[in-house]
């Protein structure tokens, strides 16, 4: 994540400075180093928090600890490798999956060990709460999605641009449903431990709720292809589907009261900050999702920056803070306590939020600039277009900084604690064999 | 009945449907009997190789730093698009494509041209929310 949003940065200098270090890292070598560290440090964020739940929730270590560690190598080379393959300039993949076909294979791999390894800790499958049944959706549904995505290396699905694109984003649209279900399964299972209730999980209004994710994640895809010429029901079909949604955002203004009281009595907890911000956060990115999911809305909005303001909210505002409140409540009983840190991570929290506001804004304001040339000015160059949305891009870039430093200023206690906590780990077990060798 | 079967009847149900759907969509792709053009499955690669989704986009579909490129071909043509993949631009590198790749490259833009528009203004909204194409 840390060096995610250097990359990122890097990009929205480019936006301004076109030719910004153009002969070392041209924008089309930034766009995926940074969409795939963020993309990277959500998935792996998430599979550490669903194995660290699954232990507390069964009570049990985990079932292969060889297992764990096999698959975070291969995840870890493979990542390299990708980065490295990105700076040299070798793609071969498509969007978000940029990197050449053949390093997908150790990821499924990888990601195979990990289901191996969640099923045989999980212990019984009797009366399952909810976030087991939406870190077992997310599990499949992940591995699912991902081998689908590489339809396009067989010849018949990729003979044909539309038949392309319609594989491609139900496969996107789906694998994102996914991961999200990994993250709000363990945000459930952190709000419980909070709160030190164990209701809500095997509450019908969970499982009300699951299934209509799971409904959207399965068929609400199509709403990225509206304006591609493939079958008509596939758009119907989505449009209506994701108007489900709408009973989520009624919900979440249904609760507001008791959701605002229930934050008072909690909100000193550093991950509970995290996770009423990652609400403040789904209720604004839900809002743009749904009114984007209206047909007649998003031939307005599909190809503009306000694509990206949803996208932005949900990675930053609602995953990455939910995956920091989450660390914050793994790593607070480590080694080393946060006490220390937490006026800087105070900081960080509201410099993040705040200058994620502004960035958020510039980008819908300059999406609403682009929807506007679209649709109406015809005349204008598109370098021209992209000259008057200058003024929004530099809010973007100057709250982007601001962002970044929110988030290291967050970040810095929570790797300085693993890494100092990791290094005594290490230190401990070596004065131990140490002793037992001089001992013999 | 016991409320964990009423659970598993509903995923059941879920999950026959979105493999169903996805059969459905797999066996009949929306553009039918496609004969695959070698220079234009060439140009799709070279498009990957370069990453040009980056940058620009399909349909809408890719990055915002460069204009949509769906039915640059038409409005354009083969010379306007050869000329900036030899100079390059502001932002974009030069590629130092090979006449191959570029022949196969514009085949690629060409056949994505043909596909349909993706213009928005192209389209109609209807009362209900839904759009179709003029």
């Amino acid at each position: 994540m840390a060096v995610g949003m250097l990359f990122g940065l890097t990009g929205a200098i480019q936006y301004l400075v076109p030719d910004f270090i153009k002969q070392y890292l041209s924008f089309e070598k930034v766009r995926p180093l940074h969409v795939s560290s963020v993309v990277f440090w959500i998935i792996f964020a998430a599979i550490g928090s669903v194995l660290t739940y699954l232990q507390q929730y069964s009570g049990k270590k985990i079932f292969s600890p060889l297992l764990l560690k096999i698959q975070f190598a291969i995840f870890f080379i493979t990542v390299v490798a990708i980065i490295v393959s990105y700076f040299f300039g070798i793609f071969g993949g498509r969007e978000y999956w940029e990197f050449h076909p053949l390093l997908a294979m150790p990821l499924a791999v990888g990601w195979i060990l990990f289901i191996i390894n969640f099923l045989t800790s999980l212990g019984s499958f009797k009366n399952l709460p909810v976030y087991v049944w939406m870190w077992l959706t997310g599990l499949f549904f992940f591995l699912f999605t991902f081998i689908e995505s590489y339809l396009w290396l067989i010849p018949y699905f990729r003979s044909n641009v539309v038949n392309d694109m319609t594989v491609q984003w139900k496969s996107y649209g789906s694998m994102v449903g996914s991961w999200n279900m990994l993250i709000y399964g363990s945000s459930i299972f952190l709000m419980e431990k909070i709160s030190g209730s164990k209701k809500y999980s095997h509450a019908p209004i969970a499982f009300v709720l699951y299934f209509t994710g799971l409904f959207n994640l399965m068929f609400n895809w199509g709403h990225h292809i509206y304006t591609v010429p493939t079958y008509p029901f596939v758009k119907h079909i989505s449009y209506a589907v994701s108007m489900t949604e709408l009973f989520i955002l009624g919900r979440i203004i249904w609760q507001w009261k008791s959701s605002v009281s229930t934050a008072r009595k909690h909100y000193h907890q550093t991950a509970y900050r995290f996770l009423i911000a990652a609400d403040i956060w789904i209720f604004l990115t839900l809002i743009l999702a749904i009114a984007m999911s209206i047909p007649a809305i998003n031939v307005y909005t599909h190809g503009t920056h306000i694509t990206v303001a949803h996208t932005m909210g949900a990675t930053i505002g609602i995953n990455s803070f939910i995956l920091l409140a989450i660390a914050f409540d793994i790593l607070k009983d480590s080694c080393m306590p946060f006490e220390k840190s937490i006026k800087w991570v105070n900081r960080g929290f509201y410099t993040a939020n705040l200058s994620l506001l502004f960035f958020w804004i510039s980008l819908i304001i300059a999406g609403v600039l682009k929807a506007k040339w679209q649709m109406h000015d015809e005349a204008i160059p598109f370098s021209t277009m992209m000259l008057q949305l200058r003024p929004y891009f530099i809010i973007f870039f100057l709250s982007g900084i601001l962002l970044i430093t929110g988030f290291y200023l967050i970040l810095f206690p929570l790797l300085r604690n693993q890494l100092i906590c990791q290094y005594k780990k290490f230190f401990i077990k070596y004065e131990e064999k140490r002793s037992v060798f001089a001992m013999e | 009945m016991d409320k964990n079967w009423q659970k598993l009847i509903i995923l059941f149900l879920l999950v026959v449907g979105f493999l169903s759907y996805s059969f459905f969509l797999y066996t009949s792709l929306p553009v039918k009997n496609i004969a695959i053009k070698k220079e234009m499955d060439e140009g799709k690669m070279v498009w990957q190789q370069y990453n040009c989704n980056a940058c620009h986009q399909v349909y809408g579909l890719g990055g915002y730093l460069g204009p949509d490129l769906t039915n640059v071909y038409s409005k354009r043509g083969p010379a306007f698009i050869q000329a900036f993949l030899k100079t390059g631009t502001g932002a974009m590198p030069q590629f130092h494509l090979s006449e191959e790749e570029t022949n196969s490259l514009l085949s690629y833009l060409k056949d994505i041209d043909a596909s349909g528009k993706s213009d928005p203004k192209t389209f109609t909204l209807n009362y209900n929310g839904t759009i179709h194409q003029k």
